[in-house]
């Protein structure tokens, strides 16, 4: 695929994949959903870095987070500044090195960045899919990724790789397809989510459906988007990805000016930071799509099949894992990984697992430490040995 | 290899199920898996030897040792290794307990503190002893419980525990024969394989 070889240029750093353009994968075989619906039709948004090679045995799928999408690595265009939401671990040279990785990165079904979901056309109704668009969980999301691994010719990954939400994802294929699954990592993840985390979404959710100008959902068809309910969600989710130490640190008790103003202004650098994530988040996301992610997060549980037993819901998986949690991420705690990786053991699995030590919180996965790169190009580098890849350019 | 580690190399059956804790950077478990089909795991602190572990292929979780074993099952695996890690414990004898509960067999190597070199730091020097073993100053070492081959031998006494083997390593070679019938005093490194009573 050469035309899907993007070469850094000038003005892009040396260790980026330099510009890419997505494309799209039209699947007319209907999907049945795990909520019993089926999708007749539907189209997946992806990047590709690096090269397949000739045994189409590089290749790494890279799975997204709540509000990730098919953008991980490299820019858009020539004068592009920002690079894609893990571009600080895919590249030349990286922990997922391109020079060796053929990497995958798609946009989930239900989202809102390409692939098909409530701001697309429904064919049956001839209007926007909106709250119409049914369910989807990983487990559908999985099985729409295996269909675009057929649909490119990749038999078995060399990798499947994803962090928080991303991270069940890579869960869920080793229990679903594990015959076509030779490595798996695991970043920030949680075998399942606590009442806490589900109730932090359920606060996200109510913020969106309680704005008026939701409108059940239907918000384009009234030509405006919830933004106040899409602002509050971001600032509230904003605050479970952060540490209370990395909120300190970064802003502390500070205050925008001088003195207090005894109002109700932005008055904490905190609040002007909450807001202004929320501001930019509620024009670029659409309202539906958070409220189908943060229900495909809270419906994950694959020991729910077994009664519980997540060893026994691991079963199937054959791969090698690697597990990583960070010191301060709150939202999925150290011990969740360390029930994953210990429902693994129990299971006979041959899993790594490390705690590692970051101020950041759960947005630790999406940044550079060099703990964790050491770590995740240790593994790997060792996927590419044992799988005998060699550099493809 | 490290010589404690060559004479536990030989010590582990093929095919055997094995917990390693303090497994360093996963040089012995590597070598267990390849040459003699040993599974298994092991645990470390130390972030290096992690992510060494990992590139090695051997499965590493991060766990500290004081934390005891409690997320591995009864008699879940054949052996447990524990090597130049049981003086740095904060309950040595809990985590013998707790090694021969995952297994019905431990393999333990610590540094012996009645070796001669170490009697003459302290003996006649009056300095806390410094040596390849025990290569830390007395203000920053991670070695809380120091014993000795005497003091093992007490311990699993009272616990009732059998010595299926006992060996010496000196330096970088296995004991000479002075360390062989005099372990206590020129026995470097303390090398015990045990097993519960059978009852």
């Amino acid at each position: 695929m050469p035309d899907s070889v993007p070469h850094a240029r000038p003005g892009h750093p040396t260790d980026s994949v330099g510009v890419v353009t997505p494309r799209v994968a039209k699947f007319d075989s209907p999907l049945a959903l795990a909520c019993g619906k089926v999708l007749p039709e539907y189209e997946l948004i992806y990047e590709t870095y690096g090269t397949l090679n000739a045994e189409r045995s590089n290749a790494v799928l890279v799975c997204h987070a709540l509000s990730g999408h098919h953008h991980a690595a490299g820019y858009h265009s020539q004068d592009d500044r920002k690079p894609g939401w893990w571009d600080a671990h895919i590249g030349p040279g990286k922990p997922i090195d391109t020079s060796r990785f053929f990497v995958i990165s798609l946009n989930n079904l239900g989202g809102c960045h390409g692939s098909t979901g409530p701001v697309s056309h429904n064919p049956e109704t001839g209007r926007q899919w909106g709250p119409d668009f049914p369910m989807v969980t990983v487990s559908d999301w999985v099985a729409s990724q295996a269909r675009l691994a057929d649909h490119l010719g990749i038999e078995r990954w060399a990798a499947v790789v994803g962090g928080s939400l991303g991270g069940m994802q890579v869960l869920q294929w080793s229990i679903t397809y594990p015959e076509r699954v030779a490595n798996a990592v695991v970043i920030a993840a949680t075998p399942r989510l606590s009442a806490q985390n589900i109730a932090f979404n359920e606060v996200a959710r109510q913020a969106i459906r309680s704005d008026p100008e939701f409108f059940g959902g239907w918000y384009a068809e009234h030509d405006t988007v919830p933004k106040r309910g899409l602002k509050l969600a971001r600032m509230v989710g904003h605050i479970t990805y952060l540490s209370e130490d990395a909120m300190g640190s970064k802003f502390g008790r500070d205050l925008r000016s001088e003195d207090l103003s005894f109002g109700f202004d932005v008055e904490f650098q905190v609040e002007s930071y909450l807001r202004y994530q929320g501001d930019t988040f509620s024009t670029a996301f659409d309202a539906n799509t958070y409220l189908l992610m943060t229900k495909a997060l809270d419906y994950f549980d694959p020991a729910a099949t077994t009664g519980g037993d997540l060893a026994e819901a691991l079963a199937p998986a054959q791969c090698p894992f690697l597990i990583v949690s960070f010191t301060t991420d709150w939202r999925f705690p150290p011990a969740r990984s360390r029930e994953l990786v210990d429902a693994l053991v129990r299971a006979g699995k041959a899993v790594s697992y490390a705690n590692i030590e970051s101020p950041h919180g759960h947005d630790a996965f999406l940044l550079p430490e060099p703990r964790y790169e050491a770590l995740f190009r240790a593994f790997m580098d060792r996927t590419a040995r044992e799988l005998g890849l060699e550099e493809t350019r | 290899m490290r010589a404690d580690l060559e004479l536990i190399y030989d010590w582990v059956p093929h095919g055997a199920h094995v917990l390693d804790l303090a497994c360093g950077d996963g040089a012995l478990l590597e070598r267990l898996a390849r040459d003699k089909s040993v599974t298994g795991y092991g645990l470390e602190i130390d972030p290096d030897g992690i992510t060494q572990c990992v590139a090695r292929g051997v499965s590493v979780i991060e766990h500290n040792l004081d934390d005891g074993l409690s997320s591995f099952g009864d008699r879940s695996y054949d052996q447990v290794i524990m090597t130049q890690a049981l003086q740095a414990l904060r309950r040595p004898d809990k985590m013998l307990d707790e090694m021969l509960r995952v297994a019905d067999e431990g393999i333990i190597t610590f540094p012996n503190f009645a070796y001669w070199r170490h009697r003459v730091y302290l003996g006649l020097r009056g300095y806390m002893p410094v040596s390849k073993s025990l290569p830390h100053a007395w203000y920053d070492t991670p070695n809380i419980h120091l014993s000795t081959f005497n003091d093992f031998e007490q311990l699993c006494r009272e616990k009732g525990l059998v010595i299926v083997d006992r060996a010496v390593g000196v330096g970088e070679r296995r004991g000479h024969w002075t360390s062989k019938w005099w372990p206590n005093l020129f026995g470097e490194i303390a090398i015990f394989r045990v097993r519960r009573r059978e009852r």
